[in-house]
């Protein structure tokens, strides 16, 4: 097991991501944050907070489940569905930024698509990622990365955050043969 | 879980499962959403030996909201109307690739002999079996009580619910009797005695041969149809005289807490076992009992046809 | 055709004696200590039975043939191969066939099939109503007149309901020493009954049996017995209730004998939860607390009898939905094996007693003078050798009844039957039935 990221890493790589959507964007006003539950979810919240101090404005986010939209419930038994939070804005010709913790197959982020165009058509769809550790399986790349962290499939990236595991970390750890 | 057969399967937590995800799939279908994808390609047959069209109705709409095939396999000019055995039904269900059947049946133990033996593979759902259970509606029952009355927590403490009417012969209401129970509410069974089954003490709940004594310390009254064939068969003089003791009218009503709820699984007989002005006052959450099933068999197809007990290749 | 004689030898005799048994021309020719006799002449076959228990052949006065009418799920030939695999020598074959034996045709046909099977005698049991409908007696004198010579009457499957017609019929069978034999099981009470009525069949939703619709025609029976001075056998007793009524007649000296099944001896109500209709029976199966009282009764002696209730049912009846299946189970192969487990194993009776409950009693009621006999020399050599120590295992693909609705599938029983004797010739060694009617 190592720790890939501290967490003065994992916030100052927000900082960073925050700072590279507002100048992608031309600043917050047509800006939608979408976390996708659980970790996703928390990280957009982090993410809204500090645009919204940089710009001294309101930052909308939302979260985006996706559980109903997975090509793999045949194989594995599903996460408890989680709430799909839009805020009140919408996404109707917003730029949306999915935030997710890590990108891996990118299969998530498919279902992400299919499950937003449930929900309107936003003008442009972004992807941040606090980590991406490779190993695509569809034509998805993020547009924010916190980390590349190239790793081997019989490893196992374990992203923590405060609000729901009590630390900020992402260690790298042998995956547990189950 | 493979299948859903009786709530004396169900843990708790398994329930509460249901019911949360029944919970997000109605914020789901409270908006422009009305179609998911997560059940495509999947196939589900509706086996229906016993005429009821709102259980159809409400098992069809939530298979094809998620999207699955759903194939109508009903009593009237069917094969099961010609004498064809349960077990080649079953058969031939199998041969068609079924991978869940909802089955309603007039025999008590069906849906169970259909998913014990090696008739067929799929999930087996009980939307019925004879006078023995109903789980789907006590399910859409339980999330209807939660929603109005759940003290904010995801069970049913302190809830105190009766159950007025033909219990005998109700599979209603011994699914309820266990699921209400199992969600830590109280409940009270009302009946005269010849409807009340022998053994009804042993039961996780109480009972009472007197509707007015009862009404006014719950918090929900589910009102049972009467059967038209119980009439002839003496368990009580006539319908006046039933309706007198068991009937819910404007009057009884009037003894109810102020935030007690009227149910009804329908279909009703007005000014039998409950007035119209009961059925259609404000109390009443008889229609949204309806649109709430229809939340509720979506999460049960949704968490039965999920997970890793279907067959299928690793990728 | 000569037959064999047979010399069994180191068995143990019901009363706990070690004898030596000689078999000749269908009679015990002699009973010896183990080893007296210097040397055993060639002609004989030995069977060495040692370990084992030789017992008188017994006698089921409760079993469902089925033929004539229902030949796909059992004959009179199957069923009597069936029988000497379980070890009886005589059956009683019940009367509702199609066409029921209401006449003397009918019962002299079954008789004469028994005869041609040759495996064991078959006794039919004449219906006590035309039909079996319980509306009019049959022709009960010219079937107790025929070569069957008939002597217990019964509408099993229906029970004599109209207590006229039910005084009517103990009355009548006085003139030759005939016995009704009652279903004991109000038909008002019963109306799509299911099960057991208690906290399982109302948690199945199954339609309940009251034990009371058993009662309380035991009870009227006995009273009319004993008003017109007859004779009543209560067939398959299964309620705590009903043993206390003949407890009370009997102490009366009321003239009534009664039977248990062995599946009501083990089996109870609770395997109903499966819905599996191969428990489906009737009379029900019933509780723990019913099942003690029954095991008691049969020790006591006031259960008189164990009769199997044998019921073969072909495959579609219990390949179903409970409430629609038949009811009904096989019984003649795992009779004496259950008794073993629920009787003797537990310490309740000995063999001596399981000898008297299963062949000589059931002989005296039914009246069959070749059966039930002491072990003596002398006696029809009607005998079966069974070793308790060893069990089995069932397998319903491998019975010899033409049915497989046993509920013993799968079970592990004690007690191998090796051997049965009937009038002198083995229609079972080793544990296989021989082929009678051919040459062996």
């Amino acid at each position: 097991m190592s720790i890939a990221l501290s967490a003065e890493d994992i916030s100052r790589a927000l900082v960073r991501i925050s700072h590279e959507i507002l100048e992608r964007n031309h600043g917050s006003k047509n800006v939608v944050l979408l976390g996708i539950p659980t970790r996703g979810a928390h990280l957009a919240v982090r993410i809204a907070g500090i645009m919204s101090k940089i710009e001294g404005a309101n930052i909308p986010f939302g979260t985006l489940d996706i559980t109903l939209h997975r090509d793999d419930l045949r194989m594995r038994p599903p996460k408890a569905i989680m709430p799909t939070l839009i805020p009140q804005s919408g996404i109707e010709g917003k730029d949306v930024i999915l935030v997710d913790d890590v990108l891996f197959s990118g299969r998530t982020i498919r279902s992400a698509l299919d499950a937003l165009g449930e929900v309107g058509r936003p003008k442009t769809v972004q992807l941040a990622v606090l980590v991406d550790r490779g190993h695509r399986e569809l034509p998805i790349k993020a547009d924010f990365v916190g980390k590349n962290l190239p790793s081997s499939l019989d490893q196992s990236i374990r992203v923590s955050l405060s609000e729901t595991d009590g630390t900020d970390e992402v260690v790298i750890e042998p995956r547990v043969q189950l | 879980m493979k299948h859903l057969l009786s709530i004396a399967d169900l843990s708790a937590a398994e329930a509460t499962k249901i019911l949360d995800t029944a919970t997000e799939l109605a914020r789901t279908s409270d908006g422009q959403i009305k179609k998911l994808p997560t059940l495509r390609g999947r196939t589900i047959v509706n086996l229906f030996a016993e005429d009821s069209t709102r259980t159809r109705i409400s098992f069809e709409a939530a298979a094809k909201r998620l999207s699955a095939d759903v194939i109508n396999f009903s009593a009237k000019g069917s094969s099961i109307s010609k004498g064809e055995s349960l077990k080649d039904t079953a058969l031939t269900l199998q041969a068609m690739g079924a991978d869940a059947v909802v089955i309603r049946h007039g025999a008590s133990g069906a849906a169970q002999r259909l998913a014990d033996n090696e008739w067929m593979s799929g999930s087996v759902i009980n939307a019925g079996d004879g006078t023995h259970e109903h789980p789907s509606q006590a399910l859409l029952d339980a999330f209807t009580i939660r929603k109005h009355l759940g003290k904010g927590s995801s069970d049913l403490q302190g809830v105190h619910v009766a159950i007025v009417g033909d219990i005998l012969h109700s599979r209603v209401a011994r699914s309820n009797v266990l699921l209400l129970s199992l969600l830590g509410a109280k409940v009270t069974l009302v009946a005269p005695p010849t409807l009340l089954p022998i053994g009804v003490e042993t039961w996780p709940c109480t009972f009472s041969y007197d509707l007015d004594s009862v009404l006014p310390l719950v918090d929900a009254v589910m009102m049972l149809r009467v059967q038209q064939e119980r009439m002839t068969e003496l368990f009580f003089p006539n319908p006046r005289e039933y309706s007198r003791y068991y009937g819910l009218n404007a009057e009884r009503m009037r003894t109810l807490k102020k935030t007690a709820i009227v149910m009804h699984p329908g279909p009703m007989n007005r000014g039998l076992e409950i007035s119209a002005e009961v059925a259609d006052s404000a109390r009443s959450v008889i229609t949204e009992q309806v649109s709430n099933g229809v939340s509720v068999r979506m999460a049960i197809l949704f968490v039965l046809l999920t997970g890793s007990h279907l067959e299928v290749g690793s990728m | 055709m000569i037959q064999p004689k047979y010399h069994i030898k180191n068995g143990t005799l019901p009363n706990g004696e070690k004898k030596d048994i000689s078999i000749e021309n269908g009679v015990i020719l002699s009973i010896d200590n183990v080893g007296s006799v210097a040397s055993i002449s060639s002609d004989y076959v030995v069977v060495d039975a040692k370990g084992s228990r030789v017992l008188p052949g017994l006698v089921d006065l409760h079993t469902h043939l089925r033929e004539p009418g229902r030949e796909d799920s059992e004959t009179v030939l199957t069923g009597s191969r069936a029988g000497a695999k379980g070890g009886f020598t005589a059956l009683s074959a019940m009367a509702n066939t199609s066409p029921v034996a209401d006449t003397a045709g009918v019962v002299e046909q079954v008789f004469r099939l028994g005869q041609e099977a040759g495996y064991l005698d078959v006794f039919p049991i004449g219906a006590v109503t035309e039909g079996l409908l319980g509306l009019s007696l049959s022709e009960i004198g010219a079937m107790a007149d025929s070569i069957a010579r008939v002597r217990i009457f019964s509408d099993d499957g229906n029970c004599v309901f109209d207590p006229l017609l039910m005084r009517r019929a103990l009355e009548y069978v006085k003139k030759f020493g005939g016995v009704i034999a009652q279903h004991a099981q109000d038909p008002r009470l019963t109306v799509g009954s299911q099960m057991n009525e208690g906290e399982i069949s109302s948690r199945l939703g199954l339609k309940g049996w009251p034990a009371v619709a058993e009662e309380a025609i035991i009870a009227r029976d006995v009273l009319l017995t004993e008003h017109v001075k007859s004779r009543l056998h209560v067939c398959h007793v299964t309620t705590a209730g009903g043993v206390e009524i003949i407890r009370w007649a009997k102490q009366r000296g009321i003239d009534v004998t009664a039977e248990v099944t062995p599946h009501h001896l083990l089996l109870t109500d609770d395997l109903a939860s499966t819905y599996d209709p191969i428990y489906k029976v009737n009379p029900p199966l019933r509780s723990h607390a019913d099942v003690h009282a029954l095991r008691e009764a049969l020790a006591e002696g006031i259960i008189d009898i164990v009769a199997t209730d044998h019921a073969p049912h072909p495959t579609e009846s219990k390949d179903c939905e409970w409430q629609e299946a038949s009811f009904g189970m096989l019984g003649l192969e795992t009779a004496l094996s259950i008794v073993q487990k629920t009787m003797v194993d537990t310490g309740l009776m000995d063999w001596q007693q399981v000898s008297e409950r299963m062949s000589h009693t059931p002989a005296r009621i039914g009246g069959y003078e070749k059966h039930g006999q002491q072990i003596a020399v002398g006696s029809t050599a009607n005998l079966l050798v069974i070793d308790p120590s060893q069990i089995w295992h069932v397998d319903r693909d491998l019975t010899m009844s033409k049915s497989t609705n046993t509920p013993y599938h799968g079970h592990t029983l004690p007690g191998v039957i090796t051997h049965t004797f009937f009038q002198g010739r083995a229609t079972v060694i080793d544990s296989v039935v021989q082929k009678i009617g051919e040459v062996q």
